[in-house]
């Protein structure tokens, strides 16, 4: 008998698990839960940590992506820290993966219905910038009143003639909550509507939500603006991808600049594979 | 399908064997059928006290704590299932109307529906959770849409009206497990039902 499989112990889990089931039953919904402590600090994905801590299984193969990459620091120290805590198997490789972790992206591999796609949420509240108090915007979740949210959007088309918010676009979700995608680039909203079940941990706010697979996610727009998913217009310089999201990559002091994919396993088994243009 | 034979029937029994392991895995059994109205699967690593269900007990086990409060029906309110939840989970047993657990069979939970909790329009989440034990479940009946399903999904729903208007007060409403033996579905409010078929 092992006690603390996956760091936290049991009733911090049963908290959490309680929370993930409830944020599943109202899809959207911000549902609030007893965040802890975490031996990281917050904005490293203590949420995201939280969530996974309390769905991993030890038969589970996990994953984690900062942006996209499987070997930036911050990926890297969390699936070492489940590796230690949990014992579970990790990989880089999307497909192989049954849980995923993820800090601002979708991976461009789509998802299955066997996997689990963890989001790490700094602000889970989408009016938070436009209402700072939480008993505003909780009414106004309830009240199902999100004008504001709206004309926010019309005034960057006043200002900039287009819709100019690029990531942590809002969607609504199932014709009723509106909801933060997490800052993932308004590239994979159309990627949210998936067969995985999708799970948002936000730790230093405390607040859990869902979406259950197949769940009906409409990215906010207006009929004469519709909703742009765009993206850099290049191909992937090392891979030749044209259906990637890009990273503009520095690579001298003189401008020199290049953009490859940012989903580093899509990227290097497409190399791999000879799919490279 | 008949109630199985629970292994160890004393108070101190019939708990997780590992509990860190074996509550990961069954939390994932409840994850998969809440995020999936309709699919049932097994969870097992619970043997509570006739009459619950393996099921409903490996579930009280994964999800109840000193911080939940349980409501059991008059047929599951019995001194050896009161012992057992309260050394195992040591989660407070109250009325129908405090709960954050109800458990039972379909026709007890029912009439007190009504006075439980369904959650306030600035929390929905505050609301009771359903285990409601039945002698079989099986993907035929009911028809279901809605969050978690591709197309539709079928379940045997004890009865049609009261998960409709549950339904109907979405984002309000109560949620719902159905255990059977080791069996285990669920019907979140989100669920829209179409009559049977």
């Amino acid at each position: 008998m092992s006690y603390n499989f996956a760091y936290l112990d049991e009733q911090t889990k049963r908290m959490i698990r309680r929370a993930i089931l409830k944020g599943v039953a109202i899809p959207g919904y911000q549902v609030p839960f007893a965040s802890r402590e975490m031996p990281m600090p917050y904005g490293w994905g203590t949420g995201g940590v939280q969530v996974s801590a309390a769905c991993l299984t030890p038969d589970d193969v996990f994953k984690v992506i900062d942006q996209g990459a499987d070997d930036t620091t911050n990926a890297v120290s969390i699936r070492r820290f489940f590796e230690k805590t949990a014992g579970v198997a990790v990989t880089e490789k999307t497909t192989e993966a049954t849980v995923i972790q993820t800090r601002h992206r979708i991976p461009e591999t789509p998802l299955s219905a066997d996997q689990i796609l963890v989001y790490q949420v700094p602000i889970p509240e989408p009016l938070r910038f436009l209402e700072p108090r939480e008993t505003e915007t909780r009414k106004m979740h309830g009240l199902e009143e999100y004008g504001l949210m709206h004309v926010k959007l019309y005034e960057d088309i006043a200002r900039h003639g287009e819709i100019a918010t690029a990531y942590a676009y809002p969607v609504k979700v199932e014709d009723r909550y509106v909801m933060d995608p997490s800052p993932i680039p308004k590239f994979d909203n159309p990627k949210l509507e998936s067969p995985a079940l999708q799970l948002f941990g936000a730790g230093r706010e405390q607040r859990i939500y869902a979406l259950p697979p197949y769940t009906k996610v409409f990215s906010l727009d207006f009929e004469d603006y519709p909703f742009d998913p765009s993206k850099a217009a290049h191909p992937c310089a090392l891979c030749g991808a044209e259906d990637s999201y890009l990273d503009e990559v520095i690579v001298d002091d003189a401008g020199g600049r290049m953009f490859v994919c940012s989903d580093t396993d899509y990227c290097a088994s497409r190399r791999e594979t000879g799919e490279a243009a | 399908m008949a109630l199985s034979e629970p292994s160890v029937t004393d108070t101190m029994g019939g708990g997780f064997a590992n509990p860190p392991r074996d509550a990961a895995i069954a939390f994932r059994a409840a994850l998969d059928v809440m995020a999936r109205p309709g699919v049932i699967r097994e969870i097992t690593g619970g043997h509570p006290p006739l009459p619950l269900s393996p099921a409903a007990g490996s579930l009280l086990l994964v999800l109840c704590d000193p911080e939940t409060r349980v409501y059991l029906s008059p047929s599951c309110d019995t001194d050896a299932v009161r012992a057992w939840l309260r050394f195992h989970t040591g989660a407070p047993l109250v009325a129908a109307d405090k709960a954050d657990f109800a458990i039972g069979p379909w026709d007890q939970l029912c009439p007190d529906l009504a006075r439980m909790r369904q959650g306030v329009q600035d929390y929905p989440d505050r609301s009771v959770t359903l285990i409601v034990e039945m002698d079989h479940l099986a993907a035929e009946g009911v028809r279901l849409t809605g969050p978690g399903i591709k197309a539709e999904a079928f379940l045997n729903l004890p009865e049609t009206t009261a998960f409709v208007a549950n339904a109907r007060r979405f984002p309000l409403g109560f949620d719902t497990f159905f255990t059977s033996d080791s069996q285990i579905a669920a019907l979140p409010r989100s669920t829209s039902i179409e009559g049977a078929s």
